[in-house]
């Protein structure tokens, strides 16, 4: 079996700031980091490998050289081996672009080895727009299952996977066959603490570094910022809500104005019965 | 059995890395380990960077390295409560190559430090703790750490996993600190703008700025307080040995606090914003506090074999000069094939030999002597600042009835025996 796993390296949100004067992120002022969704993505693919026998993992990202850092960082989590395609032919690219050119690695990846699953994070933290999975899914021409927070069973002889998606108001279980792409979630698993092993060996790892030229079929105005259709209109930074109350007085007299604010807007909690 | 390296090093700060540096471009298999999600995350000092040490393992670093500014500018302030003596001196040669010392930040100099080590080969690996050092019959030969199939073997390890060195103490090298042996400094690295720097320390933009602090920047009590200038933020910071906090019953925070309200420091910070507050122990017990620094199989180095010069603010270049000689005795117990503590013993004798340990004993006595008469840091100090007062006051007074009244001030506040005791014992401490 041969998982692929796409991944990205993003600027850690938790910390970023953004430049007030032209609403862009303040790249300089987070470090970079794996996508947190793919790095639960990556850690799917470890547990499914121990769930079948043989099994490769693999990492696939685009980005500039120094995103070879979240394949180290996967082959921490225990992937087998990461390719990265990097080119300023790609630079630039919107979802459309990027699924573009990630399946065209996948298609020379799978010279190697056809792949089987293909995993994504949920979506990126810094873009939060969930569309390169389902792009690649709909490229490489196999069924998309996304926001996956279980894989509840996998059969390799008649080839399927049984998954459990989230929605929004419950819970569906979904059996597909593979090859296929699934996106999870965070709740899917919990990253592990990784052995050392895999830290020497994502220490001493090397990833294979792809130009376009390494590609083949490639449409090249398909890719970069020529490939990108999406125009950004504008850029904010969201407004700090306003407003709220804040309770004066002891702590006694707090909780009793609390509760009869509460009282007030009971509707906003019962109306769902 | 897991991989076996020649040589694991445990910590990347100054001596791990200029250690797991030198063994990898000697062509050894080395493994470095840091707790720490960087090199530099968790590792904190003043700021000074010494040049003749880190030049000594990367020639001309400064053209890549990143630095704040080259000192050219190194001020000593006696302070009392309302007044300062100054001295200090200033020279242009030391702003060009190549250079005295540089001010540093140690985040992003440690990863770039250890960065180049991975360009020799060392593989590091951060996020990991080192759990206790593998002993068998009597030799150390590998490391236990916190993560699943965590053991690693070696041929030596070595420790530079800094002050408070778990591993030395494991292995018995290392008692409990004792209170005086130990300092506890508190930072601030407070943001200021380039241009407000240059100004209030006459400054140009690639120029820096020490300051030593002595007195009442620690309420008297024995210790310094130091500001370092960096391209766009100041280094402020005050430690004194533990004795001295738990019998003056001070504060750290307290006195970092009292530091930044002073009067004679204020304005230095006016409008400066408040980046990061940082705390560390260093180890100032000096020659009589280092301990075992070779064993079978195992080495210490930087703090972690405590050489630091407290009187000197010297630390980081004896970290850096101790971990290149910890690494030079490594290649030649290869090429001899014999990790015992007889044939590592080698880096005890390069370090005795060098100015590390021959500065260390100079000093020997000098904590102690401040320590247990603490009237150089009480007295003396606003004493300087009293007779500096009243010998630049124009009050009509001759200037040689002046020089009589600030020596009576002086021989009558403490008796003339005294002054003369306490002078010849300071003396002897430093000589």
């Amino acid at each position: 079996m041969h998982i692929v796993v796409c991944v990205k390296q993003v600027p850690d949100t938790k910390i970023i700031k953004i430049n007030p004067k032209t609403n862009t992120l303040d790249r300089r002022s987070a470090p970079a980091i794996l996508n947190p969704y793919d790095a639960h993505a990556v850690q799917e693919a470890v547990k499914i490998k121990k769930m079948v026998g043989e099994c490769t993992i693999s990492v696939l990202s685009m980005g500039p050289p120094q995103a070879t850092a979240v394949i180290k960082k996967s082959i921490e989590i225990g992937a087998d081996k990461g390719y990265l395609i990097s080119d300023r032919a790609f630079a630039g690219a919107d979802t459309l672009a990027t699924s573009y050119a990630l399946s065209k690695a996948l298609e020379r990846i799978a010279k190697e080895e056809p792949a089987d699953l293909v995993i994504c994070g949920l979506h990126a933290i810094d873009g939060d727009t969930g569309q390169v999975g389902p792009g690649i899914a709909r490229r490489m021409d196999i069924p998309p299952v996304t926001n996956v927070i279980e894989v509840t069973e996998l059969n390799e002889k008649e080839k399927t996977i049984l998954l459990k998606r989230k929605l929004a108001n419950g819970y569906q279980l979904i059996q597909a066959d593979y090859p296929c792409l699934m996106t999870v979630g965070k709740e899917i698993n919990e990253i592990e603490y990784s052995p050392m092993p895999n830290m020497i060996k994502a220490a001493r790892y090397e990833p294979i570094i792809w130009s376009v030229n390494d590609l083949e079929n490639v449409n090249r105005p398909q890719l970069g910022l020529k490939g990108s259709p999406t125009i950004v209109g504008k850029m904010f930074t969201p407004p700090k809500p306003e407003g709220g109350k804040r309770l004066e007085g002891n702590s006694d007299e707090q909780v009793s104005q609390l509760i009869e604010l509460l009282q007030d807007k009971k509707e906003l909690f019962f109306t769902a019965r | 059995m897991s991989e076996k390296f020649d040589v694991i090093v445990v910590g990347a700060g100054p001596a791990g890395t200029s250690c797991a540096y030198t063994c990898a471009k000697n062509g050894l298999k080395v493994l470095q380990i840091e707790r720490g999600e960087y090199p530099g995350s968790k590792n904190v000092m003043g700021g000074v960077l010494y040049r003749q040490q880190m030049e000594e393992i990367i020639p001309e670093f400064w053209k890549e390295a990143p630095l704040e500014r080259p000192v050219v500018e190194q001020r000593f302030w006696m302070m009392d409560k309302e007044s300062v003596v100054t001295f200090g001196y200033k020279g242009l040669e030391w702003g060009v190559e190549p250079y005295n010392n540089f001010t540093v930040l140690r985040a992003p100099f440690d990863q770039w430090f250890a960065k180049k080590g991975i360009e020799q080969g060392v593989l590091l690996i951060t996020e990991t703790v080192v759990l206790e050092c593998i002993v068998e019959n009597g030799k150390v030969i590998g490391v236990r750490t916190d993560r699943p199939d965590g053991e690693v073997y070696a041929d030596v390890v070595v420790l530079a996993d800094g002050v408070n060195s778990l591993l030395g103490k494991q292995l018995g090298y290392h008692n409990e600190f004792r209170p005086d042996e130990v300092a506890l400094t508190v930072m601030e690295v407070i943001n200021l703008p380039k241009e407000k720097i240059n100004d209030r320390f006459n400054l140009e933009d690639n120029q820096g700025c020490t300051i030593e602090l002595f007195g009442d920047s620690t309420k008297g009590n024995l210790g310094t307080a130091f500001i370092y200038t960096n391209k766009e933020s100041i280094n402020i910071g005050v430690g004194t040995t533990l004795s001295s906090m738990i019998k003056a019953k001070l504060k750290p925070y307290d006195l970092l606090d009292y530091l930044k309200t002073h009067s004679m420091i204020k304005p230095f910070l006016e409008g400066g914003e408040s980046a990061e507050y940082l705390a560390h122990l260093i180890p100032e017990g000096g020659f009589h506090s280092v301990p075992k620094v070779a064993g079978n199989g195992v080495l210490l180095v930087g703090d972690a074999a405590q050489l630091v010069n407290a009187i000197h603010r010297e630390g980081s270049n004896m970290a850096m000069a101790s971990g290149k000689m910890a690494a030079e005795t490594i290649v030649e117990a290869k090429s001899r094939n014999d990790f015992s503590e007889s044939s590592l013993n080698l880096y005890r004798e390069k370090l005795y030999d060098s100015f590390i340990i021959k500065d260390l004993e100079k000093y020997k006595d000098a904590a102690h002597t401040f320590e247990n008469h603490p009237q150089y840091f009480k007295d003396y100090v606003p004493m300087m600042n009293r007779a500096a007062s009243k010998f630049f006051t124009v009050d009509g007074t001759p200037k040689r009835e002046k020089q009589k009244q600030i020596m009576r001030s002086i021989t009558g506040e403490r008796g003339t025996l005294k002054v003369l005791q306490d002078m010849y014992r300071a003396w002897k401490a430093v000589k």
